[in-house]
């Protein structure tokens, strides 16, 4: 610790995965003034990802999806107000105003206020029945309890992963599931045309129906539910409508106060704004991965934990910068999917199969003799040693990986 | 119900009781040092690595496959490691010891 941070204040605005993650490494760290956590979210922080996979199916309560326990804040004397919003930063006087007009100093300010669901313009979707987005614990209990209510038939907008998350859930709980999906396949925005296809294929053996190369143009709602109306004229009824077409990210707090916005709030390796009082982690940021050499908005646990931990340490006086690789996963029906790297900019996909029943097999991504991703299905070995590929940056002998008579060991597969 | 001990890399012992759930959910509601559970308990991310105390390895039962190939490559790796998400709590564990492994 450079200086003694005794009576300083650090305030975070937003208590997810970013924000909450910060606050704890903060004090691991060292800090010894007060942290003070903001979130709109009146709801104890929680887990998001189970939200569209098993917290969905499950007649859990949220308690059993905690990011922390609620003894942990008080245990590391973290203060958490919950159902405050943050209207404004005043970088002068190193304050944040809060609705109610409450004021609050801070010596350091972070941004952790993630991203909101898009909703679409869609005629008559303001007037339907049971339309809900999917990001907070209260759009589940919504959604939960259409289906409790006797909700048969569910549309969903939009398959990423979120979407086909949601098919796959509402598909177990016993839903008619139809998802709608502007491009002409399935996670067009965030995998390769193979993965597209296997998941394609994976929802229509469970009985998913998945239309592709369609725009919703209206909804029209009835006594007896709503009609979702495509640009091709055909109807489907939908008792319950999920819209998962995508985020924003949440910009307007940092942009207002005149921080450096670019595709996100832009941070440098260390997770600092261009305000040197003012740091943002997680889905809000900008930032450049060092390992693929680019600047990088991304949507995942990962960058949210891996950011909050570089940020506490460079509060604290540490000389650190971020270096992450990115991973991330899936859950839809019985397949996991797990993914490292960035695909993005590949040039040959390699898949290795395995000799197993069901389905098991990884897919890698090159660029020239560099591996950039894998996309591991069933198949967490993939993922490890992918893993360390990527992070070695050794070099794989495409031949021996792709023949799954070879141990997936790193040894097994190097380059002679 | 069943009572786990978990000892932290800072040796911190925490006594915990529960008859539900998983270790992992246990450990968080506890505060143990050490254990993130970053995936939600869905053997992802391996931050919710355990050592199984060497005496008590039969309570705790082997890894599935999925568990033991994200634990092959983890840091801190040994014969008795765990991803604690995967261990249900039940009265079989009572008294099991477990040392973290991060
Ligand atoms: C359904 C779903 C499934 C997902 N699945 C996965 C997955 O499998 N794997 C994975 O890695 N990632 C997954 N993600 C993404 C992951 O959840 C996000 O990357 C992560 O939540 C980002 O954390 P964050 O803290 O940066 O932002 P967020 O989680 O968006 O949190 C931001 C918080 O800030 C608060 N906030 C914003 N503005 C203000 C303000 N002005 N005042 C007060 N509070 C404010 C919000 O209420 C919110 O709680 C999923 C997300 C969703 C929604
Ligand atoms: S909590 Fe992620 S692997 Fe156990």
């Amino acid at each position: 610790m450079s200086t003694s941070t005794n009576d300083q204040t650090c305030v975070i605005i937003g208590a997810s995965h970013a924000g909450v993650n910060f606050a704890f490494a903060l004090r691991k760290e060292g800090w010894e003034g007060d942290i003070i956590i903001y979130d709109v979210d009146p709801v104890l922080p929680y887990h998001r990802p189970p939200l569209s996979k098993a917290y969905l199916t499950s007649d859990d309560g949220i308690e059993k999806n905690l990011l922390k326990s609620a003894e942990s804040y008080e245990k590391e004397s973290i203060t958490l107000k919950l159902g405050s919003w943050v209207e404004s930063i005043d970088r002068e006087a190193k304050k944040v105003s809060l609705k109610d007009g409450e004021k609050q100093h801070y010596d350091k300010l972070v941004i952790a206020t993630g991203a909101r669901p898009i909703i679409p313009p869609i005629e008559g979707l303001a007037d339907a029945q049971n339309v809900y987005p999917l990001r907070t614990a209260a759009d589940v209990t919504n959604i939960r309890q259409a289906i409790n209510e006797g909700a048969q038939k569910a549309v969903i907008i939009g398959a990423g992963y979120i979407g086909l998350e949601i098919a796959a859930s509402m598909k177990k709980l016993g839903a008619d599931v139809t998802v709608i999906e502007r491009e002409d396949r399935v996670l067009a925005r965030v995998t390769s045309p193979e993965m597209s296809s296997f998941f394609e294929t994976l929802h229509a053996d469970n009985g998913v129906k998945i239309e592709v190369g369609k725009t919703v143009n209206k909804i029209k709602a009835g006594d007896s539910g709503n009609l979702v109306i495509t640009n091709d004229d055909k109807e489907y009824k939908a008792d319950v409508i999920v819209v998962g077409v995508g985020i924003k990210v949440n910009t307007e707090l940092a942009k207002e106060a005149g921080i450096e916005i670019d595709n996100g709030i832009k941070v440098d390796s260390s997770a600092r704004t261009s305000d040197p009082h003012i740091y943002a982690i997680g889905d809000c940021t900008y930032h450049h991965n060092p390992h693929y050499n680019r600047y990088v908005r991304l949507e995942s646990v990962q960058n949210a934990v891996d950011q909050a931990k570089i940020a506490a340490a460079s509060i604290c006086g540490k000389e650190v910068k971020y270096d992450a690789i990115p991973w991330f996963w899936s859950d839809q029906f019985d397949v996991k999917l797990q993914m490292v790297g960035l695909a993005e900019g590949y040039d040959e996909i390699l898949i290795r199969e395995e000799n197993t029943e069901g389905y098991k097999f990884s897919t890698w991504y090159f660029k020239g003799d560099e591996l950039l991703a894998v996309d591991a299905v069933n198949n967490a070995k993939a993922y490890v040693v992918g893993t360390k590929f990527i992070k070695d940056q050794k070099v794989i002998d495409k031949t021996k990986l792709v023949d799954s008579s070879i141990d997936f060991k790193p040894a097994n597969l190097l380059a002679e | 119900m069943a009572k786990i001990t978990f000892i932290t890399s800072d040796n911190e012992t925490i006594v915990a009781e529960a008859d539900s759930g998983s270790v992992m959910e246990l450990a968080v509601a506890n505060s143990v040092s050490g254990i993130d559970g970053d995936c939600g308990g869905v053997c992802s991310c391996a931050t919710c690595h355990v050592h199984v105390d060497p005496d008590h390895v039969s309570k705790t039962g082997e890894a599935s496959e999925i568990e033991a190939d994200m634990l092959e490559l983890a840091d801190n790796y040994n014969e008795r490691s765990r991803l604690c998400c995967q261990i249900e709590v039940s009265d079989k564990l009572d008294g099991v010891v477990l040392h973290v492994a991060n």
